[in-house]
């Protein structure tokens, strides 16, 4: 899989091409883009599974008073199973998180892929992010026309620096307090119980930013609705495509490398289960929201 | 020769009173038997000869009887003649004005009283709840004399239970706490009741409960006169006492110590009992002890300094001098006793705010601008 993740991205597959080839000799039919690896949806399918897990658990446990926590921890077997579940889903993140530094890095210095740091397709953020924003601003008051975003845009960069940034300090702090005894040994007194304060203050950050923001941006919002399967595909049609990333279209065009992007359109089974799925998740979600703000003002 | 004649003189004594019995149970015998107002005045031969008073004559009792025709209304008859030491005892109780018949109203027909250690005396130990019950378990009544229903309380309370289910002598019932006789109000000083008396009351059956608790912070409290030192009942209360269960005791302990129960509340000790089936978990008792509890700065409290590695080690292996520097109640909303954490709860705090208000108002905006586009869009379309 990993090595099909660099393929795709770095030189375009036979298969890619010829599928490519397809769609351009019917012109009539839509024309579908790579977007993301099956590396990277396995990784958000991993990541949503395990984030799900880990709020639902850390949230029971973070508003432990409410009726709703007393009730869900007894249906799923108290405290023992909300506790296992949760280190559970942690270790597997952990894993995923660590295996991406590693792919990351071996990517950077190994491939010598410098585009991972800078340049078009980086997640690193750069001057262009801030004049899209301003620019988005500006365009939301009806004072200029729309940006044209690159690769990624600067609320999908936020995203992934706060999960970066989140799982360093969430996981860090979660990993203290399970091994309590053990960093109690070179941590100054008054860190563990700031590890606590930090872990449950950034789970209630994390929580709600991605049910409610990230949800918005990733699905909910007009031109996503209902639901964006992009993430689950990993392809997106050309008219998307155009609409949402011109910056990047345009460059690759300009290239003549949009071609090395072409894609099958998405099976039905596939765009069926991912609708199914991210629905799911995107109900639990805003249930889970929903009870932990409620919460978290009332405390 | 002598035992002709002691049999004779037995004889001669005891004729008129056993000739009086025979005299008055001739009418009395008839259980249906009833006077001018209806009163039932019958009494049952078998059971009055079966109690501790059946080798008496009625007029020991009925001292104004003396034959027959006798008054329509008898003199009402005064136990105090003979029972005089339970009679005084009676005088300044709760009970002293509470019942015409005062004696009656607890040891039942006067006719048919046993002996107290008989399993079928209202006042056998093991009968005595249910006979105050009678009254202390009437919701009207309590309402009225501004008592609190209390009998059913007991009833399903651990001595409750020891005293009905297992049927043990030796468990409390009421008049173990609130004596018999001399029954006086809580509020008395000289009753067993009363708040600084309770703890000799309860000790009289848990000695070595109460040799801890004097020996503990709350004993000593109490004293030295602090009028809001627990007591026994304070903690277990008094009729509804049932066996200690670890769920509780935070509530129990949070009635006086509010802000030791919230700071509990913040930590994971809390979270996870209140999360329930896993009971395997610190609340108040297992750091700071029960009944003899003694303040941290007591080099034999648990949670003394020197002792804590011990006291956290009992659950947390391989707990060490650093990890007991953890503060089980610290308050990251008190700047001054914490200033590290009110701060990084502080930061927490804004950052959550900071990052949640500039991304709704990206949102909304956005989601306007979206629908403001649609419309205009639409109506370009129904334009054309």
């Amino acid at each position: 899989m990993k090595d099909q993740s660099i393929r795709i991205e770095g030189n375009p597959s036979q298969t890619q091409a010829a599928a490519g080839g397809s769609a351009e000799a019917n012109p009539e039919t839509e024309r579908y883009f790579v977007r993301f690896t099956p590396m990277q949806r396995w990784m958000h399918v991993i990541m949503f599974s395990t984030f799900l897990g880990l709020a639902a658990t850390g949230l029971t446990i973070l508003f432990s008073a409410n009726a709703w926590a007393q009730h869900f921890a007894l249906a799923i077997g108290g405290f023992g199973a909300i506790l296992f579940i949760h280190k559970f889903c942690a270790v597997i993140l952990t894993l995923e998180f660590l295996y991406h530094i590693g792919n990351i890095a071996f990517r950077i210095v190994v491939k010598k892929q410098t585009g991972l740091l800078w340049g078009p397709d980086s997640m690193v953020p750069n001057l262009k992010d801030l004049k899209d924003m301003l620019g988005n601003f500006r365009w939301f008051l009806g004072l200029g026309s729309k940006p044209r975003l690159e690769r990624y845009a600067y609320w999908e960069k936020f995203d992934y620096w706060a999960v970066f940034w989140g799982m360093i300090i969430i996981g860090f702090s979660g990993y203290v307090m399970w091994f309590g005894p053990f960093f109690g040994r070179f941590l100054p007194g008054w860190a563990l119980n700031a590890v606590q304060i930090v872990h449950g203050e950034e789970a209630v950050l994390a929580a709600t930013f991605i049910f409610s923001i990230h949800f918005i941006n990733g699905h909910l919002r007009p031109d996503n609705f209902p639901m964006d399967t992009t993430i689950f595909t990993g392809v997106q049609s050309e008219e998307e495509f155009q609409h949402r990333h011109a910056e990047e279209y345009q460059r690759l065009k300009a290239e003549g490398r949009l071609e090395e992007k072409l894609a099958c359109k998405p099976e039905r089974s596939l765009l069926k289960a991912s609708k199914v799925i991210g629905f799911t998740v995107v109900a639990a979600g805003i249930v889970l929201l929903i009870l932990s703000v409620s919460a978290y003002i009332r405390e | 020769m002598v035992v002709a004649c002691t049999l004779l003189l037995l004889l001669l004594f005891c004729w008129p009173r056993l000739q009086a019995q025979t005299d008055c149970l001739s009418c009395h015998g008839d259980l249906t038997m009833q006077d001018a107002a209806g009163h039932n005045v019958g009494v049952d031969a078998n059971l009055f000869h079966a109690s501790v008073h059946g080798s008496l004559g009625c007029s020991a009792c009925h001292a104004d009887i003396h034959g027959y025709p006798h008054p329509d209304h008898p003199a009402p008859v005064n136990c105090a003649n003979c029972h005089s030491e339970q009679a005084s005892a009676l005088v300044g109780s709760v009970h002293e004005h509470a019942s015409r018949q005062p004696c009656t109203a607890c040891h039942g027909n006067a006719h048919a009283i046993v002996s107290k250690d008989s399993p079928k005396s209202a006042v056998y130990p093991l009968n005595i709840p249910a006979t105050c019950g009678r009254c202390h378990g009437n919701a009207s009544m309590a309402k009225q004399h501004h008592l609190s229903n209390v009998y059913p309380q007991y009833v399903d309370s651990i001595h409750g239970f020891a005293l009905s289910k297992e049927g043990l002598l030796v468990a409390a019932n009421c008049s173990s706490c609130h004596g018999d006789h001399h029954i006086l109000s809580h509020k008395d000083p000289h009753s067993p009741t009363y708040r600084t008396n309770i703890p000799k009351t309860c000790g009289s059956c848990h000695a070595g409960i109460l040799a801890k608790y004097m020996a503990g912070i709350h004993g000593q409290a109490m004293v030295q006169g602090n009028p809001q030192a627990p007591v026994c009942t304070a903690c277990h209360t008094a009729h509804a006492i049932s066996a200690p269960t670890m769920a509780e005791s935070t509530h129990v302990c949070g009635n006086c110590h509010q802000r030791q129960l919230t700071t509990y509340r913040d930590t994971f000790h809390s979270k996870v009992s209140s999360l329930g089936s896993y009971i395997d978990i610190a609340r108040c008792s297992d750091c700071h002890g029960e009944h003899g509890i003694l303040p941290a700065s007591d080099p034999r409290s648990p949670v003394n300094r020197a002792n804590l590695v011990k006291t956290c080690g009992r659950c947390h292996a391989g707990a060490n001098a650093g990890f007991v520097k953890y503060e089980p109640h610290a308050n990251p909303r008190n700047f001054r006793k914490f200033p590290i954490l009110y701060s990084i709860r502080l930061f927490m705090v804004l950052l959550i705010t900071c990052v949640m208000t500039f991304f709704v108002l990206h949102s909304v905006l956005w989601l306007i601008r979206s629908l403001v586009e649609k419309v205009q869009s639409l109506s370009a379309k129904g334009g054309r």
